[in-house]
């Protein structure tokens, strides 16, 4: 909620520690706006994403999340990416294909020198999702559904 | 006795008298009709347990992870295809098997026949030139094999496998002249449902699972010494049979079995609850055919699709802003 009572999506990013969350820091120090519903988690590279990690931030209440690491070519780690994209290319046709709803979960390249770029993939990842409304499908009921994860922001 | 069953013996035997391995793995007859049991074979005398027939539809490939010393083993299309997957994921050695190849006319579903038998029980079962006579304790009835195959049986493209040392009963097998090519067109009518629609059959079908991990232990290629689903430290996945709970663990499994799976069904056979457990599977193999190219158990040389990339690789699904 904010503070005119609105409902704000949550939504968890992941970034990598070379590209994307230095970009994340200049899009900081350089003072550009962007929306604060993102939480962002530093990973050391995309590849280090496991489905597992996405498929945890929808049970335990987000409403959104971005992975988003170094263009492909420019990966620390050499491949780390090249070999992510791929897992993401099948994690993001098999969630849609269950029938959770497209856009909840996003990928991204932001490099280390494009503070606007992150914040303009923060934006739109934002009013995707915002637009989707709250998350219920995966969320975790703890012990038969009375446990409603909007009552706890 | 069948003459498949005859030639699967015989050359057990040979391998088995020359001590070129120490073990036999097969099928037997199970204690009911119907049902046909994998059986460890180390004594030549115990060969003539070995048999033949449409309800071989185990995996034998399950038992070969980490296995030590010399081992023929059975394998019909989908198990050959599983062995190649295990060769390249260093599971087992190509030297340690001697595969005895069996070309196979698919395998039958004990529960389609049962249901026909509308309830009655089932005293025995003979399969001759694609008929099968089953016999209830009152009735019996001649029924067309083709038409109580499995899902999986019948899109499969690999009825021969495509790996083995000796093959049997390749000319007997009609799929061999006329080959399924996989188009996944059993996907196209859950594809084409609403995201709504979508959502509600899979939560439906998840919705039934107990968490036996019966799918998981058949699997040929579920052999991680702890399997996510059982790691506590850190707990990703709950253990409840709740909804979030379920349907995370199928959607981690079919994703850990993403460019691996070679849909030999052994998951939704040995499923108690009936979960269609294969919606999934499919999705992803289709995906990596599609995407990358790559079909899981097919060659000992190509990269698995997960373990490679390519420069050029689809990204159009990024955020570009």
């Amino acid at each position: 909620m904010n503070k005119s009572g609105q409902w704000e999506p949550k939504i968890v990013g992941f970034l990598c520690n070379w590209c994307s969350y230095a970009g994340a820091d200049l899009a900081g120090t350089s003072r550009i706006q962007y929306p604060p519903n993102i939480r962002v988690i530093r990973v050391p590279c995309s590849g280090r994403i496991d489905p597992l990690f996405i498929f945890s931030c929808l049970q335990n209440g987000m409403d959104g999340v971005l992975v988003s690491g170094c263009h492909p070519g420019e990966c620390h780690y050499l491949s780390g990416n090249y070999n992510a994209r791929r897992k993401f290319a099948l994690l993001k046709s098999l969630i849609e294909y269950v029938g959770l709803e497209e856009g909840r979960v996003q990928f991204s390249w932001v490099s280390a020198s494009e503070g606007v770029r992150f914040a303009k993939v923060v934006e739109e990842v934002t009013a995707r999702i915002k637009a989707l409304g709250p998350a219920k499908k995966l969320v975790k009921n703890i012990s038969g559904g009375s446990f409603d994860v909007s009552a706890h922001p | 006795m069948s003459q498949l069953t005859h030639e699967i013996r015989e050359a057990a035997r040979e391998f088995l008298r020359d001590g070129k391995v120490q073990t036999v793995i097969g099928f037997e007859q199970g204690s009911l009709p119907l049902r046909s049991r994998p059986c460890f074979i180390r004594k030549e005398e115990d060969l003539e347990k070995l048999v033949w027939n449409g309800f071989c539809e185990t995996n034998l490939a399950r038992y070969l992870p980490k296995r030590k010393g010399k081992i023929a083993i059975v394998a019909k299309g989908c198990d050959s295809r599983a062995l190649v997957e295990l060769i390249k994921e260093n599971q087992i050695t190509r030297d340690q098997l001697v595969i005895i190849g069996v070309a196979c006319d698919g395998m039958i579903d004990r529960n389609l026949i049962e249901a026909d038998m509308s309830g009655e029980t089932i005293v025995e079962v003979k399969e001759d030139k694609g008929i099968l006579t089953v016999k209830g304790t009152n009735s019996e009835k001649a029924l067309d094999r083709k038409k109580y195959l499995y899902d999986h049986c019948k899109v499969c493209s690999h009825p021969v496998p495509v790996i083995y040392d000796v093959l049997i009963g390749q000319k007997d097998l009609q799929a061999v002249q006329a080959p399924v090519i996989d188009t996944f067109s059993d996907l196209d009518d859950f594809s084409s449902l609403g995201s709504e629609k979508r959502w509600e059959y899979i939560s439906q079908e998840m919705g039934k699972c107990i968490r036996c991990y019966a799918c998981r232990n058949a699997c040929p290629m579920c052999y991680c010494p702890e399997c996510f689903a059982d790691a506590s430290k850190p707990q990703w996945v709950g253990k409840s049979t709740e909804l979030s709970d379920t349907m995370v663990f199928h959607l981690m499994r079919a994703f850990h079995l993403a460019g691996r799976c070679v849909g030999c069904g052994a998951c939704e056979q040995v499923c108690p609850m009936g979960v269609d457990i294969r919606k999934l599977n499919r999705k992803l193999q289709k995906d990596v055919t599609d995407l990358f190219h790559y079909d899981a158990g097919c060659s000992l040389e190509e990269t698995a699709p997960l373990a490679t990339f390519r420069v050029d690789d689809p990204e159009s699904f990024m955020v570009e802003p």
